[in-house]
């Protein structure tokens, strides 16, 4: 390949050949790069991962050889060990048209760091299609490559198509059934065009916002929260080479996809496809692992479901969406539920239930068991009477009698659950301990919030330490007599987030909880007329009626809080004796960032100063006037410098006025005689004084307390003018 | 044998992926392919036969596990074994005739076939296969090509007489394998005229101004009303769509290409309109040795109805359909469940599939068989490129396209699996 610069010319007219010449190459990251599935993914990569009984790779891999992918990078990064030994073992390395290659790398950590790798390499020519190592998919690439191939022939900034899928979130929970959070996609509908990406939304507040210029330059606009973003990306070439430009792009969506969308020098475009009869979804997080493997045994993924793709054990389908391969041996009185995938040479014993779930090859599961929604990988050993409710139970696995997982615990790699054990819910148990922090060589959540991961030792959770350490200690003590393994404290997100992902469905309270709140916030949001309505369609006027209310009910919390500061403001100035100047700098400083008027540092300052005098020690109402005429006194300048004209000072009668009925009721019998200090002072002029009372005319008795009190003073005020007169 | 053994996986794959649509194309690779297995198969001096059936054998295993629904693959490779057998036996029974009776040890002797048990002298075997076999119109076709074959082997076996053995067996196995070659050109050639041949038959089936109703789209079908067409035959044809596939919709299209006065239905108007049927013509997907059907989804419906109105219910099948099993549990074990998709659109009901809420279950299973099971009772007729056969009469065509040896296609070593 030529030089890989943008020649955008030259490039449009080579096209054509240049995309006869080369076969569709694609690039499949086997790292997901963050910690989901943590603690199984220390042992055994993620896309080796059995899905319905075969590695998700696998599931990737037939996808890209049916769709017509001639030669496929298998980017391999953390336990790149065994994603080549799995790849050289298995008959991908023989395929006819079908060439993989796998590219190792032990310092990526990032899915930015892989494509900076594979550009390096220079073996990407031409359009690719990039996609990670656990995506499920049946659909087929020739329109949306025909698709993009034409965009690019027009316009050559068009480098990147992305494949969505209808799926509506849950209104409940605000995840879709992959578990992942709500996604919001702006699309031009005449040319898919992707116009904004916002897959973290703040749900809290009900609204995301969009640029305005987003809406000017596109004559229609479809915001919709029904799309699921498939992660199956086709790249034209600029993608590899964005990337090693912009060296801090990271995620392929985080960083990438909005760094193209907000960037509007470079004027890159992505563009979406969306598929409808055909099935794409990957694999984020517990709960997409338990949806898809639902989806697979229902057959949505066909071609790609367990008895066509499994290729040397034969797999026949029954009814009821039951698997089950040759050699298995089955007790009579076991009952074999609806939708359950069984593997090779697995044994199961009298009068078991299984419903739901998935049971790998070679496990012995004894009599009485229980198994509901569960995904029991290879050579798992249960013995009587267990119970496991939607629970992952990896490789070697031994549960001894009675045990019970409860729902959503997930059992890594030869972890061995003592008698009568209770796992309790949503438990994470390995044989390795709880990492104290993150190895960077290792997958990692480079994504926000990644450094609070794990401050807890990796020792579990409270209370079921102090439970078992009444039976045994030491480590195997955790999981009951004769169990091996540590319960792993839950990190990330805590208590709170952890039903969200999990393989368990969510449980009912938790809904019922949700709908509670989110009542409230509807009430709430409906009276400010801004909620998102379900549909995901923007009220127009949302925007508009948005802002004003934020302003009047922001302002007054600013306006608190701006007079907390202007308060200590003030304070460090009394007690550190920092100059006038430097403290009107300041003031005046955050009035700017409060976005405040002079009117309103005026108030404050004579807050502040009224505040001080009632603080420092005082016996009685005399000294408190010392004290106060004391303050007034050596602040007069500070008070002055904001009293430009007589709006600010009568605010600042007015701030008087209510600090005696409020805050400082001991002022309100010197209301006069301050007022006459004030006056005296310079610092109010009597017109404001006299204006003051003049709008007070018209006022409630109860408003003229304090009128009547300055009566005398207003009195002589009148007379001293008329006499000047 | 890589360039074998890299096709037998091209295939392989091809079938694993369900690339490979239709019966008729699926038996001709499968043809194609066995035969280029057979003349790369290297022939030993003794037992060719045994040979060539093992190597078949070892193919025909893989090719039929890698989609089990699709019985056209296991039945071109039953036929093929057949025909091998069929050839060893003629060139034995040949070179017999060329001798006296006293080389019958002596045959026996070098034709250890350790694979067939049943051999105990090749002539009794011969002869008790042409005595045992009543005379059908299928046999005495066959005996042609062996009549045929009988000089030259006679010659051969002539020269072998005495002790010059290998080179008896050096041109034997040629010739085996020559012959075996050639018979099985000749079985892609039915392979690809069946549909003309059972075409040719069309006119003594549809009549004038009859109304025929079809379901789906079947190739076989279309040329047999076609046929009737050219030949002058004015009729109607009622197509029932054929949900979710709607294969209907391009039959009624090919139809009106061709001139015919077609109505289309849905699925479920069938027995609204079957009064006014004179016959049900269908394509079907194999046929198995009972005389069941295993034909496209909504056929049994279609067979139902036409018995209620008494409908002649007539099923077109090429011989290479023709399965010599017996069907156990077909509705479910001879079936290929498709994806939801061609139902119903994952995204409009995606939240009736989150499994995130209730008790993690889905609630709604949405199932696309491809198949149904027409039982034999509801078959009036079979229609094959041999003519026309009562749905009892099967077992006896059956019986002359395969021998019972080759039922169960598994060779020996592996049959531990």
């Amino acid at each position: 390949m030529v030089a890989q610069k943008k020649g955008a010319t030259a490039r449009v007219s080579e096209d054509p050949e240049e995309l006869a010449r080369h076969p569709l190459q694609a690039i499949l990251l086997a790292d997901s790069f963050t910690t989901k599935f943590r603690p199984i993914t220390l042992e055994r990569p993620k896309v080796l991962l059995p899905l319905a009984n075969i590695p998700m790779i696998d599931y990737t891999l037939a996808w890209l050889e049916s769709a017509g992918v001639e030669e496929v990078f298998v980017f391999c990064c953390a336990h790149s060990k065994q994603v080549i030994d799995y790849l050289e073992s298995s008959d991908w390395s023989s395929q006819p048209n079908f060439l993989v290659t796998t590219i190792e790398s032990h310092n990526s950590i990032s899915a930015g760091d892989a494509l900076r790798l594979i550009y390096e390499r220079h073996v990407i020519h031409g359009d690719f299609v990039l996609i990670s190592g656990d995506t499920v998919s049946n659909m087929s690439l020739t329109q949306a490559l025909q698709e993009h191939k034409e965009r690019r022939k027009k316009d050559a900034n068009a480098i990147m198509t992305m494949v969505v899928k209808q799926s509506k979130p849950s209104p409940i929970t605000q995840q879709s059934r992959l578990g992942t959070d709500e996604l919001f996609m702006a699309i031009n509908p005449d040319t898919k065009q992707l116009l904004c990406y916002e897959d973290k939304a703040e749900y809290s507040k009900g609204f995301i916002s969009l640029d305005k210029t987003l809406i000017a330059d596109n004559p229609s606009t479809v915001l919709h929260n029904d799309k699921q973003d498939c992660y199956i990306d086709i790249c034209s070439e600029e993608v590899l080479s964005l990337f090693t430009d912009n060296f801090d792009y990271q995620h392929l969506r985080r960083h990438f996809v909005k760094g193209l969308l907000v960037d509007d020098i470079m004027g890159y475009k992505i563009f979406t496809h969306e598929i409808h009869s055909s099935y794409a979804a990957r694999i984020d997080n517990f709960r997409s692992y338990d949806t898809i493997s639902k989806d697979i045994i229902q057959r949505w993924t066909y071609p790609f479901v367990p008895d066509v793709l499994c290729g040397n054990s034969a797999i026949r389908v029954e009814r009821r969406g039951t698997y089950r391969a040759s050699e298995i041996t089955l007790s009579r009185s076991a009952q074999i539920g609806p939708f359950i995938v069984i593997g090779q040479g697995t044994e199961i014993g009298n009068d078991t239930k299984i419903s739901h779930s998935v049971i790998g090859e070679g496990c012995t599961i004894g009599s009485n068991v229980t198994i509901e929604g569960s995904y029991i990988w290879n050579n798992v050993t249960i013995e009587d009477g267990c119970e496991l409710r939607h629970a992952i139970v990896c490789d070697g696995v031994t549960m001894k009698s009675g045990a019970v997982l409860e729902p959503g615990v997930v059992l890594s790699f030869k972890v061995v659950v003592g008698q009568q054990f209770v796992v309790p819910a949503y438990s994470m148990v390995s044989l390795l301990q709880q990492p104290t922090q993150q190895d960077s060589d290792e997958e990692l959540e480079y994504a926000d919030s990644s450094s609070g991961n794990v401050e807890l030792p990796s020792k579990l959770n409270g209370d079921i330490t102090s439970d078992l350490s009444e039976t045994r200690h030491g480590p195997t003590s955790e999981l009951g007599t004769g169990g091996v393994g540590y319960i792993w404290s839950i990190f990330e997100g805590g208590h709170d987030e952890e039903w969200r992902h999990s393989v368990a469905p969510i449980p009912t309270d938790k809904l019922a909880k949700i709908m509670l709140d989110k009542d409230e916030d509807e009430e709430l949001l409906t009276q400010d007329g801004n909620v998102l309505s379900p549909s995901g369609e923007l009220k127009s006027d949302s925007d508009a009626n948005d802002s004003e209310d934020g302003d009047n009910e922001g302002s007054r919390d600013d306006y608190v809080s701006f007079e907390k500061e202007v308060e200590a403001t003030f304070l460090r100035a009394v007690h550190e004796n920092v100059k006038v100047d430097h403290v009107i700098l300041e003031v005046n400083a955050l009035r700017l960032s409060y976005n405040m008027a002079s009117v309103d540092c005026a108030g404050a300052i004579f807050y502040s100063m009224m505040k001080l005098a009632v603080e420092s020690p005082h016996s009685s109402s005399s000294e408190l006037h010392r004290n106060a005429a004391d303050v007034i006194t050596t602040w007069q300048n500070l008070l002055k410098s904001f009293l430009h004209d007589i709006d600010e000072e009568i605010e600042v009668i007015l701030k008087f006025e209510e600090i005696c009925l409020e805050s400082a009721k001991e002022f309100s019998p010197l209301f006069a005689q301050i007022l006459h200090l004030l006056y005296d002072k310079d610092i109010l002029e009597e017109d404001a004084i006299l204006r003051w009372a003049d709008e007070k005319e018209g006022a409630d008795e109860s408003d003229k307390v304090f009128v009547q009190r300055a009566e005398k003073f207003l009195q002589w005020l009148r007379e001293a003018e008329e006499e000047e007169d | 044998m890589p360039d074998t053994q890299a096709l037998v996986n091209d295939f392989l794959n091809q079938l694993k992926k369900r690339k490979i649509e239709g019966s008729q194309a699926t038996a001709k690779q499968t043809a194609e392919l066995l035969r280029s297995v057979i003349s790369q198969t290297r022939v030993p001096y003794t037992n060719q036969a045994g040979a060539l059936i093992d190597s078949v054998k070892a193919v025909g295993e893989r090719l039929i596990a890698a989609n089990p629904v699709e019985l056209a693959v296991g039945n071109i490779v039953r036929r093929v074994l057949h025909i091998i057998r069929e050839e060893d036996v003629s060139l034995t029974t040949a070179a017999m005739a060329g001798l006296n009776l006293s080389a019958v040890s002596d045959d026996e002797d070098d034709a250890d076939r350790d694979d067939r048990p049943v051999l105990s002298a090749a002539a009794v075997a011969a002869a008790s296969r042409s005595t045992l076999r009543p005379p059908s119109l299928q046999t005495l076709l066959e005996d042609v090509p062996d009549s045929a074959a009988v000089p030259h082997t006679s010659s051969s076996g002539g020269d072998s007489e005495g002790k010059s053995k290998s080179a008896d067996k050096s041109s034997r196995s040629r010739k085996l394998k020559h012959d075996v070659i050639e018979a099985v050109n000749e079985l892609i050639q039915d392979i690809n005229t069946c549909h003309e041949q059972i075409a040719e038959q069309a006119v003594e089936h549809i009549h004038q101004n009859e109304v025929i109703l079809t379901l789906g789209s079947s190739r076989t079908v279309l040329e047999f009303l076609c046929a009737a067409k050219e030949k002058k035959r004015s009729f109607r044809v009622f197509v029932a769509e054929g949900a979710p596939r709607y294969q209907g919709h391009l039959l009624a299209k090919e139809l009106v290409a061709r001139g015919l006065q077609t109505t289309l239905i849905t699925d479920s108007a069938v027995f609204a309109m079957i009064s006014r049927v004179n016959m049900v013509i269908v394509g079907a997907h194999a046929v198995m040795a009972n005389g069941g059907v295993i034909a496209p989804v909504g056929l049994n419906m279609v067979a139902l109805a036409a018995q209620k109105h008494a409908v002649p219910f007539v099923v077109l099948a090429g011989s290479h359909k023709l399965c010599p099993l017996y069907p156990h549990n077909p509705e479910v074990l001879l079936n290929e469940l498709r994806s939801p998709s061609e139902l119903l659109d994952f995204g409009e009901f995606s939240d009736c599939m989150d499994f995130g809420s209730g008790n993690g279950a889905p609630l709604l299973h949405v199932v696309n068989p491809t198949f149904d099971y027409v039982p034999p009772k509801l078959v009036s007729l079979f229609i094959t490129d041999t003519g026309g056969h009562n749905p009892s009469y099967m077992y006896r065509l059956i019986a002359d396209y395969y021998s019972a040896d080759d039922l169960v296609v598994q060779r020996r070593p592996t049959s531990g699996n």
